[in-house]
């Protein structure tokens, strides 16, 4: 195959792209703004596609699917926040119990059948690959809306609320934030964000599988790394919060292009999951290396006495 | 404006550590007393402001701010009647937000918080010179991370905070202890100075004794989860470190020899 069939896709994995960095702006909300590690995630990816697949086989429209599968991923959410924040389980324990518990309400959701077959000739979809021009259009105009939404609402008082919660709990509650109540309301809104990802997701790739969000949390956190990493080195200091979103949904693009290349290449389809976490190992990897390089013992040693070494 | 009566709190209790932390600690504060606490270590200084602040409930004994019973309340809903300042430096603030935003976390304590702006530009310019009257070079930098400023800097600013709407209370928790000499005083003063200037019902935890005779207008000492001694008025004016270490022996029966941290002047 030549370099053209990869161009010729670009458009469609751009898409993609993009529909994985609307994942990833959910997941910032809890990794980044809550620091809190939540894997129910890989579990409400599916959820969305399961149920928008379902609404939409039923007849419905795509609106309802994506509002639908949006409401499904933020009780998902709701449920680890309870599992965290009434029963006390450590947060990435909570996220897994509700990730594992996700699998079997998700085969529910689909009538017990592991992958839902959507296609576009038989039902009207939000977007699809086979429309790839239309599709990135409009996932690029739900990005830019989301990120809108995301820095309007954590510049209010409640946003800020969430925020100082992730970064200082004591301080939050000295301030008289209810720290419990804006960790369940973060995990709401991130699983519904990426319930939401699922939704677009599945009618993009014309089904909805069970197994698709398996790997969702890592492809997250790959897109969010990739793009601080971006952010950093493009902007340094100047960043600001607006602009850190958008790199979040840059990085799930070139995490995306990284994959098609890599598929292009001919290596195969089942490697996939390891190249991910090799990528996200290495973008992970790399920040502190380099720190560590600026600043080691061994650097120490040899400059000795040296005052500019 | 305190009524703190017969506080009872033990930890870890039926196990090897268990420890008696507060023993029938009893304190009544007038509107607009500064009273320093001091006592050795692990006399329950720290215990009895936490246990005033709510970050557990008490075993026992009742806690009443203003007449208001909050011996039930969680720590974020008894915060709207409290400013408080640790000893940890970064425990007051939120490192990741702006000077401004923190502010205005703290401008809010207690009400609502809606959809509205987190900082509003009104507020921007009183924040300005309020952080102007601290002197520190502050206001010039609103927008930066908190986590850029120095201890010190973010113990003024974490006062400034607390003060921000008057509290019927002020606790501060050894809140200069983590500080060089110079940093300390200058939080000292600023201390000293907001109180005053907003009259203050405020507690302070010390381990300087100096500093508990200088500041204030009232003193308690703690020893075993218990308030030991209570000076105030002209006695408080002229108390001295002797006379000070005199009551110990007198009040406690033991002398105070060994404990080194209470005798820092």
């Amino acid at each position: 195959m030549g370099i053209e069939t990869l161009i010729a896709g670009m458009p469609g994995t751009v898409a993609q792209g993009i529909i994985y960095g609307i994942m990833a702006l959910g997941i910032y909300i809890t990794f980044k703004l809550l620091n809190f590690a939540d894997l129910s995630v890989d579990g409400s990816f599916a959820t969305g596609g399961a149920v928008a697949a379902m609404v939409i086989i039923s007849g419905h429209s795509w609106v309802l699917a994506l509002v639908l599968a949006f409401i499904a991923g933020a009780l998902a959410g709701f449920i680890t926040g309870m599992l965290h924040t009434v029963f006390g389980i450590p947060d990435i324990l909570a996220g897994i119990l509700t990730q594992l518990a996700l699998y079997s309400i998700n085969l529910r959701i689909a009538k017990n059948q592991p992958n839902t077959p959507i296609s576009v000739d038989k039902y009207n979809l939000a977007v699809s690959l086979r429309y790839k021009n239309d599709a990135l259009i409009t996932v690029f105009v739900i990005a830019v809306i989301i990120i809108a939404v995301m820095y309007w609402y954590f510049g209010t008082e409640m946003g800020s609320a969430l925020r100082a919660t992730g970064t200082n709990p004591a301080m939050a509650k000295a301030q008289g934030i209810s720290v419990n109540v804006m960790k369940a309301f973060g995990l709401v809104i991130s699983n519904a964000i990426v319930a939401f990802a699922g939704a677009l997701f599945a009618q993009f790739n014309g089904n909805a599988d069970v197994n698709m969000g398996r790997g969702a949390i890592v492809i997250g956190l790959a897109s969010i790394i990739i793009g601080d990493v971006l952010c950093q080195a493009l902007f340094k200091k100047k960043s600001n919060f607006a602009l850190s979103l958008a790199f979040v949904v840059m990085g799930g693009i070139l995490y995306y292009i990284f994959i098609a290349i890599v598929l292009w290449l001919k290596m195969p389809a089942n490697d996939m999951k390891l190249f991910t976490a090799i990528i996200v190992a290495i973008f992970l990897a790399v920040p502190y290396l380099k720190n560590k390089a600026n600043s080691s013992f061994s650097k120490a040693a040899k400059r000795g006495g040296k005052v500019n070494a | 404006m305190l009524n703190a009566f017969n506080l009872q709190k033990t930890f870890n209790p039926g196990t090897i550590n268990e420890k008696v932390a507060l023993n029938g600690a009893t304190l009544y504060l007038e509107e607009g007393e500064f009273c320093t606490v001091i006592g050795g270590n692990g006399a329950g200084k720290s215990t009895f402001l936490n246990a005033v602040a709510g970050v557990w409930p008490v075993d026992g004994g009742k806690i009443e701010i203003d007449g208001i019973d909050v011996t039930g309340l969680p720590e974020h809903k008894r915060a709207k009647y409290l400013g408080r300042v640790f000893q940890d430096p970064m425990t007051g603030t939120a490192a990741n937000m702006q000077i401004d935003e923190n502010m205005a976390l703290a401008a809010r304590r207690g009400k609502i918080r809606g959809l509205g702006w987190g900082v509003t530009k009104s507020e921007r310019a009183k924040y300005h010179s309020m952080l102007k009257e601290l002197d520190l070079g502050l206001e010039d930098r609103l927008t930066a991370k908190v986590g850029l400023l120095s201890g010190g800097q973010r113990q003024a600013l974490t006062l400034l905070m607390a003060t921000i709407q008057k509290p019927k209370l002020l606790l501060l928790d050894e809140h200069t202890a983590a500080l060089d000499p110079k940093t300390a005083s200058k939080v000292l003063e600023i201390t000293d100075m907001l109180i005053k200037e907003h009259n203050l019902t405020a507690m302070m935890v010390t381990h300087n004794m100096r500093d508990a005779i200088n500041y204030g207008n009232r003193l308690i000492m703690m020893n075993e989860g218990r308030v030991i001694l209570n000076i105030s008025g002209e006695e408080k004016k002229n108390l001295t470190i002797e006379d000070l270490l005199h009551k110990f022996e007198e009040v406690s029966g033991t002398e105070f020899t060994n404990d080194t941290e209470i005798l820092s002047k």
